[in-house]
């Protein structure tokens, strides 16, 4: 390309400075998590792993980090048998209403959290007060699988796409039911893309707020909502700092596993 | 008697054969469940919030009042302060798209069409890591900074949340514009400059419309992202209000559910037009 060599140190320096921005805000958080000084004043004026002590012994964090992991698993659970149905409904098929139903399920990321956050929140208490059941953890659940649908169903479209139906035909024609050409070809094929959505799935849950805040019960912390509740606390400062800090670090592991799976196109939406 | 003939009269058998005859029952039962899930009860919810918002508050015991009213939305238009935090929201949320267009594009950019196949891949891992750390986390960090003793020590105010959001969403807005320049042919641009045209020419009359959609798609998570943010503007705003907030204290401090879903309909009717206006550019594939 017949690109000026300024043209060029620019576009690198630009690039560069980008991701200087992106992360050196994530490395302050890490720094500080040693900080000595309970107020975070910059430079760190010693070095102490007394804040890290102090967290991995709050029952708090441990709770809410619990909770989180529950929430997690269960939207990504449902969120992978209702994404998978919808991805093969959209590929194999043609029928009316096909652009409606692939909007509906962007619908959820699209619109603003709090406005999912809410009509769910109204949805919950009309159907629910009536049987004297209250907002919980499964509610979190329900809400959380909303949102999570489109990231398996993206992954699974994906696959569908580029896996073709040559080989389920094949295994037809060799005499195997619908079932057995799912269990044998179909499933093992599109593992991976499974795999990478559900991930997915997981991250965008565990890492969710607004619709959590008004799905949760009274009862129920996720991890975002303790850190919400603790963040204006300045005695607890120190410990939330570490709780991010561990974050930060928790999020290069599904980073890594979504590379492994499916070869560097697993991350995107 | 042939095995395949004793086959064919199991319960599975046939209602594998079933199946497979009926592409229409199969398709029922590939949306049954979604349908019901995310058209039946997801739609019928927002539904159900939007009839609220014709609803109104009784002032003196702060019970609903079931009789369909347009006081909502009468206030919504004519108090100052409603309209203002509107503007202000949506004037947030424009800055914030184009802070993100204005960092993105060059990053990916150099990520597309300079770097090594190799360094891509590298490149594209950097910029997805901060996606998968935890929105709160994220904010907070811009806290520390930004507070009076931090690293920036800026203090705290709409100028803040701005920042803040920008920062948040920028991978959301680098990645779909990597994958459009990605999709562009380099021979295109090599074209381009053998017909005689220099880089701003090129980047105008070919990398820009054929690009555009993606800008579009990353655009709709920028817009909508901090339209509906109110987290962000009570971590590092200050005293700031954007619509999540009025939206926010009237279900809570004022218990107003009638009028918190009236505001609420602001930021939906704003993207659904918004994503209706960019249908069009076929941007919505890219998501």
């Amino acid at each position: 390309m017949n690109l000026s060599r300024t043209a060029r140190t620019a576009l690198w320096a630009m690039l560069a400075a980008g991701l200087g921005v992106i992360y050196v805000p994530l490395l302050i958080v890490l720094v500080n998590s040693f900080n000595t000084d309970r107020t975070f004043a910059w430079p760190p004026t010693g070095f102490t792993v007394r804040w890290w002590e102090a967290a991995w012994n709050s029952t708090g964090v441990r709770d809410a980090l619990w909770a989180s992991v529950q929430a997690g698993l269960g939207a990504t659970a449902i969120a992978l048998v209702l994404g998978t149905m919808v991805a093969f409904a959209i590929q194999r098929y043609d029928f009316f209403g096909k652009n409606a139903v692939s909007l509906l399920i962007l619908l959820p990321i699209a619109l603003p959290g709090i406005v999912t956050g809410i009509a769910l929140n109204n949805a919950f208490r009309a159907v629910l007060e009536p049987f004297g059941v209250s907002l919980g953890l499964f509610t979190v659940i329900i809400g959380h699988a909303t949102f999570c649908v489109v990231t398996v169903y993206n992954n699974v479209l994906a696959r569908l796409r580029r896996m073709g139906s040559s080989l389920e035909e094949a295994s037809a024609d060799l005499g195997a039911d619908t079932f057995t050409t799912f269990r044998l070809i179909t499933f093992p094929m599109m593992r991976s893309a499974l795999l990478a959505g559900g991930l997915l799935a997981f991250a965008l849950s565990f890492d969710e707020i607004i619709v959590t805040t008004f799905t949760a019960g009274a009862g129920v912390r996720t991890l975002p909502l303790w850190i919400f509740e603790n963040l204006f606390r300045p005695n607890q400062a120190p410990v939330v700092n570490v709780v991010a800090a561990a974050l930060i670090v928790a999020s290069i592991v599904p980073i890594y596993l979504a590379q492994r799976l499916s070869g560097g196109d697993a991350g995107t939406r | 008697m042939t095995p395949t003939a004793t086959a064919g009269r199991t319960p599975r058998r046939r209602l594998t054969a079933f199946l497979h005859r009926h592409a229409g029952v199969r398709l029922s039962l590939l949306l049954s469940a979604p349908l019901l899930w995310l058209g039946v009860a997801y739609l019928g919810a927002l539904a159900a919030l939007f009839v609220t918002a014709l609803w109104s508050t009784d002032t003196f015991t702060g019970d609903v009042v079931k009789e369909l009213t347009w006081v909502n939305f009468q206030d919504l238009f004519t108090l100052d302060v409603y309209r203002t935090i509107a503007l202000r929201s949506v004037g947030v949320a424009v800055a914030v798209t184009l802070i993100d267009l204005v960092i993105a594009f060059p990053m990916a950019f150099a990520m597309a069409k300079l770097a090594s196949p190799r360094a891509q891949r590298w490149l594209v891992i950097a910029v997805l890591t901060p996606l998968w750390a935890s929105y709160l986390v994220k904010a907070y960090a811009w806290r520390i900074m930004l507070s009076a003793d931090g690293v920036l020590g800026w203090g705290y105010g709409l100028t803040a949340t701005i920042l803040t959001l920008s920062y948040l969403w920028l991978p959301y807005m680098i990645l779909p514009i990597y994958a459009g320049l990605e999709r562009l042919p380099d021979s295109l641009l090599d074209a381009a400059g053998d017909l005689g045209a220099r880089g701003p020419r090129t980047f105008r009359t070919v990398v820009w419309p054929l690009t555009f959609p993606a800008v579009i798609a990353g655009s709709v998570f920028t817009f909508s992202l901090s339209l509906g943010d109110y987290i962000t503007v009570k971590i590092v705003g200050g005293t700031s209000q954007l619509i999540g907030n009025v939206v926010y204290d009237n279900i809570g401090a004022a218990n107003n559910l009638p009028f918190a879903a009236a505001v609420a309909t602001v930021p939906v009717v704003i993207m659904l037009v918004y994503l209706a206006a960019v249908r069009r550019t076929g941007a919505l594939e890219n998501l």
